[in-house]
């Protein structure tokens, strides 16, 4: 085989000590696609954000065509022919396709004015080479995602790129979208092109790439061709026997015979969700695991009133309620912790108290006036019994760390006392100590009667929580798993990957 | 060789709905309504003469010159209400270099390099202190007019230099009065700028997605720096034809104008958010804004009421601008 376009090699990087890379080698060749695989905090994305400038890496050697580079910003990753496909960051949305492919390159008239005649031309050139179907003069924001996708592609092509990052290029795509993409790819290989290609999706990975690299706890754990390795190699390396004691599911009881708490009858809606039909008990716990993409964030903004729902019913405790917003929810007795935090959860700057009585406000009151010891009562109450890390109750929140604003978060809802709690990643972010913790809370909130629906894609804190699990596939459930049935982290990976 | 290509696999969302652009061409339309509404009405008044036209052409002059650089601003997303306080100083600035002898390439310099000067203050505190641009300006507003109010301690500053008095403001080349030249040029220069410059190409980059367009090499804080200097430019020209026109410098000129140069850009079809603008559009919209005011005039309202007319185009044409953002 010819000499690879792209090795790095000894790759080590820490952060504050801890080490992240360790003795990472990798390499592509001309005309690959090589996947990069590994579980949440395996490395992948460090190392790619090494080839991109963004760290630099303690020690190690990139070598492009088997020169060595030093690579100190995304300039100069690009300057080494090295591009990322960003999903959607760097295209100029009120721009026209020709206009963003050559911003800053345009070819100029000889009075030094732009020639947008000859953009235009170069564009379709370039566009007619690729077979995209789209033209120089259509304006960004009024074509599909997938297309956003493949005039960044054309933009970095036109850059001379030789090695394209694509990073879980196909989660905002739909199925067809998905398809047009892979042959878009493999004339990419025909022409030579050399692409990493980072995805959590099996099937896809099967389908297009030519070699796989796995990455564990920033070790590098083996380099494949697809051909002479399996599904079940591939899982078995990415999970590897780091099965945390912590995580450990302890059955729990609950009246399994109980009257559901919460009950969808074929929920729809949009693309994201289809015919969703479940049910949950007071004192359950139900995970709901899937790719990136399948539709479980969707899923809980529906339920919660965020995104509309274009067909089925949603019943509380056996009543038929209607949800058109966030504040029905509530009303319902619904609360959502939000998969960003600090976006959708927090008001930062506001104290640990005034955020964690926001939701009750309305019972913190002495006539017209807020209850000022009222509300620090309940707030210190809070702080003790989640044991939230905090000098006092009126610390701007911004302060605390993740895993103690995640626990702000919980708290509000639990002051508002919901007979639902929607989970949406509850630990993303959030350090090992204070993971267990809320894993702990949420235990305890369901022990309490409450019916808890939790998405997760980190899978041993989905098996340490929940009673069941369901298996989301492009907007549907697909499969139903009793906790006591899943043995390994493995069987649950099968599921999700749709076998 | 016409590739096959891959097959379209969905029409993109709403794409075939678009149709008619019609907002795009809503100034044209309302412009001409106004038009016609006035010279039916108001015929009788004298409202269609050449007379009264070319005067509207006079009293818009300003708003359009200035509204042309805020045109740029507006496309990247900032905002300069400035101008108008800008505009005060320079025509006391001109008027007091004139006066002092320096003539009228003396008065030329005063007046511009006020203008700059005050868009390079703007212009830093906004890319490297990083205060958002409504602040600044609001700030720099109410400093220029008060400096334009202490510079003469309020007293006007006469000009007696007729030769100034002609090319800035008072002028007629045969028919043809020397501020529509000065509109026309201008008018002309802005949008080769916008459409056909690498700078206004990066401008309406800026604007539309500024993380975007630096990582694809444009240098955004120059940008917003240099469109800060050309409103700053512009008001110090707009105070150059007040002057021009009044036969003196004043601290009142241009008040108020703020919020006609803004209406008459977002009018004309700029986007308020930044990234999509339009010249031609500002520069009738800024006419239009002349004619309702020069017909509410001979209709016998007066100034308060103009001002809410005024304030309710902008909240109007803002309302369509976000429709369109939304879709």
């Amino acid at each position: 085989m010819d000499q690879p376009v792209l090795e790095m090699t000894n790759i080590s990087k820490a952060f504050n000590g801890i080490t992240v890379l360790d003795d990472v080698s990798f390499s592509v060749n001309k005309g690959e696609v090589h996947a990069l695989m590994g579980g949440n905090g395996a490395g992948k994305s460090t190392l790619m954000k090494i080839l991109t400038g963004v760290y630099s890496a303690d020690k190690g050697e990139i070598r492009i065509e088997g020169k060595p580079v030093t690579i100190h910003s995304y300039e100069d990753a690009r300057a080494n022919n090295i591009s990322m496909i960003f999903q959607e960051f760097s295209l100029i949305p009120t721009l026209t396709v020709a206009q963003n492919i050559f911003l800053t390159r345009e070819t100029k008239t000889a009075m030094g004015l732009l020639d947008d005649r000859d953009n235009k031309i170069r564009t379709a050139k370039l566009l007619n080479d690729l077979g995209v179907d789209i033209k120089p003069d259509d304006v960004v924001q009024n074509l599909g995602v997938g297309y956003w996708q493949m005039t960044e592609i054309a933009k970095a092509l036109s850059q001379e790129a030789k090695v394209l990052i694509m990073d879980e290029p196909t989660s905002s795509l739909t199925k067809t979208e998905t398809e047009v993409l892979f042959s878009f790819i493999e004339k990419l290989k025909a022409k030579g092109y050399a692409i990493i290609y980072i995805s959590h999706r099996m099937d896809e990975i099967f389908k297009i790439c030519d070699r796989i690299t796995i990455l564990r706890d920033g070790r590098k754990i083996t380099t494949e061709v697809i051909k002479e390795t399996n599904l079940e190699s591939v899982i078995q390396h990415i999970v590897g026997q780091s099965f945390n004691k912590a995580f450990e599911w302890v059955a729990r009881d609950y009246a399994k015979e109980a009257a559901p708490v919460l009950e969808l009858l074929g929920v729809s809606s949009g693309e994201r969700v289809r015919d969703v039909s479940l049910s949950i008990r007071p004192g359950e716990i139900v995970g709901i695991a899937g790719l990136m993409g399948s539709g479980r964030t969707e899923l809980l903004r529906t339920i919660f009133g965020i995104d509309p729902m274009d067909g089925g019913e949603i019943r509380l405790n056996g009543k038929r309620r209607t949800i058109r917003s966030a504040t029905d929810a509530i009303d319902a007795g619904i609360a959502l912790i939000p998969e960003d935090r600090r976006v959708q959860g927090l008001v930062l700057q506001h104290s640990v108290r005034d955020n964690m009585i926001l939701p009750i406000i309305r019972k913190m009151k002495k006539g017209p006036w807020l209850d000022d010891r009222k509300a620090n009562d309940v707030s210190k109450r809070m702080v003790e019994r989640l044991k939230i890390k905090t000098d006092n109750i009126f610390k701007t929140s911004n302060l605390l760390s993740g895993g103690n604003q995640q626990k702000i978060v919980l708290a509000k809802w639990l002051a508002n006392d919901p007979d639902v709690l929607l989970l949406d990643e509850p630990t993303i972010g959030v350090d090992i100590g204070a993971k267990t913790e809320i894993i702990d809370i949420v235990r305890e909130m369901a022990e309490s009667g409450k019916a808890v629906l939790v998405v997760s894609s980190e899978l041993p804190e989905l098996l340490a929580l929940s009673d069941r699990v369901l298996i989301m596939h492009e907007g549907r459930l697909i499969k139903e798993l009793e906790r006591q049935d899943i043995h390994t982290e493995e069987e649950l990976q099968y599921a999700i990957q749709g076998y | 060789m016409p590739s096959k290509g891959i097959e379209p696999a969905k029409p993109a969302p709403f794409a075939g709905l678009k149709g008619f652009e019609w907002r795009n061409y809503i100034v044209y339309i309302a412009f001409i309504g106004v038009l016609i509404y006035f010279s039916v009405t108001l015929y009788s008044d004298g409202f269609m003469t050449t007379g009264n036209l070319l005067n509207i052409v006079r009293q818009t002059a300003t708003i359009s010159l200035m509204g042309l650089a805020m045109t740029f601003v507006i496309s990247t997303g900032e905002i300069d209400l400035s101008v108008g306080s800008i505009a005060a100083l320079s025509s006391l600035t001109g008027a007091l270099a004139v006066s002092h002898g320096f003539g009228v390439i003396g008065g030329l310099i005063a007046g511009l390099g006020t203008g700059v000067l005050v868009g390079l203050v703007n212009g830093m505190l906004v890319t490297k202190a990083a205060i958002p641009s409504f602040l600044v300006t609001l700030g720099t507003m109410g400093a220029v007019k008060g400096l334009a109010m202490w510079v003469t301690d309020t007293a006007p500053v006469p000009i007696v230099n007729d030769t100034f008095n002609f090319i800035f403001g008072s002028g007629d080349i045969g028919p043809i009065p020397v501020l529509l030249i000065w509109t026309l040029v201008f008018t002309v220069i802005a949008h080769v700028l916008l459409r056909k410059t690498s700078f206004g190409r990066q401008t309406l980059a800026t604007g539309g997605n500024e993380t975007a367009a630096r990582f694809s090499g444009v240098k955004t804080m120059r940008i917003k720096l240099l469109v800060f200097l050309g409103t700053g430019l512009m008001a110090g020209l707009a105070g150059l034809l007040y002057a021009g026109r009044m036969n003196a410098g004043r601290f009142s000129f241009g008040e108020g104008d703020e919020l006609s140069v803004i209406a008459a850009v977002i009018l004309g079809g700029t986007s308020l958010f930044g990234g999509v603008g339009t010249i031609i559009g500002t520069v009738v919209g800024a006419i239009m804004i002349g004619t309702i005011n020069n017909g509410l005039i001979i209709m016998g309202l007066d100034v308060s009421q103009q001002m809410m007319i005024k304030g309710l185009i902008i909240i109007l044409a803002v309302m369509f601008g976000k429709k369109a953002i939304k879709k």
